[in-house]
């Protein structure tokens, strides 16, 4: 599903947030992405959905480099992968049911279409009596559901999320990775960047480590290995 | 692109539309103002023109003759005229009406009349028709050069003054037509600006969520174009009823003034502006999405 070769990335302010990494995920995976704050977790998940490009090396997602693709041809690239941030990123001023059908008419779905899929979604997110509520009206954990929702509308077959639980209490959180865990389990590739300790020791899933841009650790069933 | 996605496309433009108030108003304003302008000189520039033409197809060369030329040459003069490349009807006119013309128009007591004291100082001359009403300044000069020949006169010489003030109209009115077309532009830039800047958060997940370019840009271009079209369809209305107007008052007033007053012209003008006030928005919104919405 993903294969890193060589990737370093820098910014224009000199930071080197990724030097050499390599590695690679299979389809079905679940892995965590754990470190330091600035050790290039973030970097990595934004080079995954092509929000920014490698200054060397190849990164292969669906087995398609995203180096070499074209400006035309991300859309659909980003259609095939659902991202998660910690802080949401919903629309303010639209329902959960409305932020969710918003993908799906970015992405020209039918209308009677819109409507099925959206409630279906809200329904395996548990949100299925709260799709007329704004933000506002909502929970973190909630609005995190309603933004996984939206995140695997589309049926996405890699989800990659960005501290998904920065900004929600340790139950929540649980519940949160509980949900991404349900939607592996149907298949998709999870990928998610975190800090949340309690959760990564407890899930038992795959655990890779970075340090100042650098692969320390890849361990099946790990855990997370830093004192916060 | 399909034809439902287009339908919320088009509301989300004219959303934007709304809630940028009187900044669209502004641009609005400015594109009616530049057009109407535009219409106003057209119109001027096409009525000075047919004017011109009206002008143009009855005239005729009239050669004045010495005075005091011998019968004979009067006769051997009109032979040598009718003789020339591209004249057509040649009418001698003798001076003896000229004075009954002179006569008549100003009456017999009049004080020009009464101080000629019974003699004539008018002189002979012919009235000459071109073939082609365009040759007439060529054949004119040609005539010009017979040694009996005193004087040639010809209609050529206003139209070409009246070409000459067209001239210049059209000038002014292209460069004040390329200063407020600027302006309409810019205006219509930054109305469309502000909508990026207000929904930005909405673009920025749109791109996340996989959105085309295209998907993204089209609300912002139909706003622009909205923009135009509605600043053209004023300035149209405008133009329409104060021409029909103007014609109305200039009708009486001066009946015999020649008036363009074709529907055919009209129409096409009116079509044409509106067609230039959808490129200005088109323009504006794509300035404006170059440089603030990288895609």
């Amino acid at each position: 599903m993903i294969q890193l070769f060589n990737v370093t990335k820098t910014y224009p302010n000199g930071v080197r947030a990724l030097n050499d990494i390599s590695l690679t995920i299979s389809k079905g995976e679940f892995v965590f992405m754990v470190g330091p704050s600035g050790a290039g977790k973030s970097t990595l998940v934004r080079l995954l959905y092509r929000e920014e490009l490698p200054d060397r090396g190849q990164i292969m997602v669906k087995s398609k480099s995203i180096c070499r693709m074209k400006p035309e041809e991300v859309p659909y690239l980003r259609r095939s992968v659902g991202v998660v941030f910690q802080d949401f990123k919903l629309l303010a001023e639209r329902t959960a049911f409305e932020n969710i059908a918003f993908t799906l008419q970015v992405v020209e779905c039918p209308r009677r279409e819109v409507y099925e899929r959206t409630v279906k979604v809200l329904e395996q997110v548990g949100l299925k009596d709260k799709g007329d509520n704004y933000p506002h009206q909502l929970s973190g954990g909630e609005q995190q559901r309603v933004a996984i929702a939206r995140a695997i509308v589309n049926n996405p077959e890699l989800i990659v999320a960005d501290e998904p639980t920065g900004n929600l209490d340790p139950d929540t959180s649980w519940d949160i990775m509980g949900l991404f865990e349900k939607i592996n389990k149907r298949g998709t590739t999870i990928v998610v960047a975190t800090h949340a300790k309690e959760v990564v020791d407890g899930m038992k899933k795959r655990v890779i480590a970075l340090e100042q841009g650098k692969v320390v650790r890849d361990e099946l069933r790990g855990g997370y290995g830093y004192e916060n | 692109m399909k034809i439902s996605t287009f339908g919320s496309l088009v509301a989300e433009g004219f959303r934007s539309l709304w809630r940028n108030g009187w900044m669209s108003v502004a641009s609005i304003g400015t594109v009616t103002i530049t057009l109407f302008i535009f219409g106003l000189f057209y119109l001027l520039v096409l009525n000075t023109n047919y004017i011109a033409s009206t002008v143009e197809s009855d005239v005729e060369i009239a050669a004045f003759l010495n005075v005091n030329l011998p019968e004979e040459s009067v006769k051997e003069v009109g032979e040598r005229l009718n003789k020339i490349m591209g004249v057509g009807e040649v009418t001698f006119v003798p001076k003896e009406k000229s004075l009954e013309q002179l006569t008549k128009t100003f009456g017999r007591d009049h004080d020009l009349v009464a101080a000629l004291d019974g003699k004539n100082p008018l002189p002979d001359y012919y009235r000459i028709k071109t073939v082609d009403p365009s040759q007439i300044g060529t054949v004119a000069r040609l005539i010009g050069r017979m040694v009996e020949v005193d004087e040639v006169r010809y209609g050529q010489e206003y139209i070409e003054k009246l070409f000459a003030v067209t001239h210049w109209i059209r000038i002014a009115g292209i460069a004040l037509m390329v200063l407020l077309s600027a302006a309409a532009v810019f205006l219509i830039a930054t109305t469309i600006r502000l909508t990026v800047f207000a929904r930005r958060r909405e673009i920025a997940i749109m791109r996340l969520v996989g959105a085309t370019n295209w998907f993204i840009r089209w609300p912002f271009v139909l706003e622009g174009t909205f923009l135009g079209l509605i600043g053209a369809s004023i300035a149209v209305l405008m133009l329409l009823f104060s021409y029909l107007g103007v014609i109305e008052q200039l009708r009486t007033a001066i009946p015999f003034m020649p008036l363009m007053t074709d529907t055919v012209l009209l129409k096409q003008l009116l079509i044409g502006m509106i067609l230039a006030g959808v490129a200005l928005g088109i323009c504006g919104s794509t300035l404006s999405l170059r440089r603030f919405l990288k895609v």
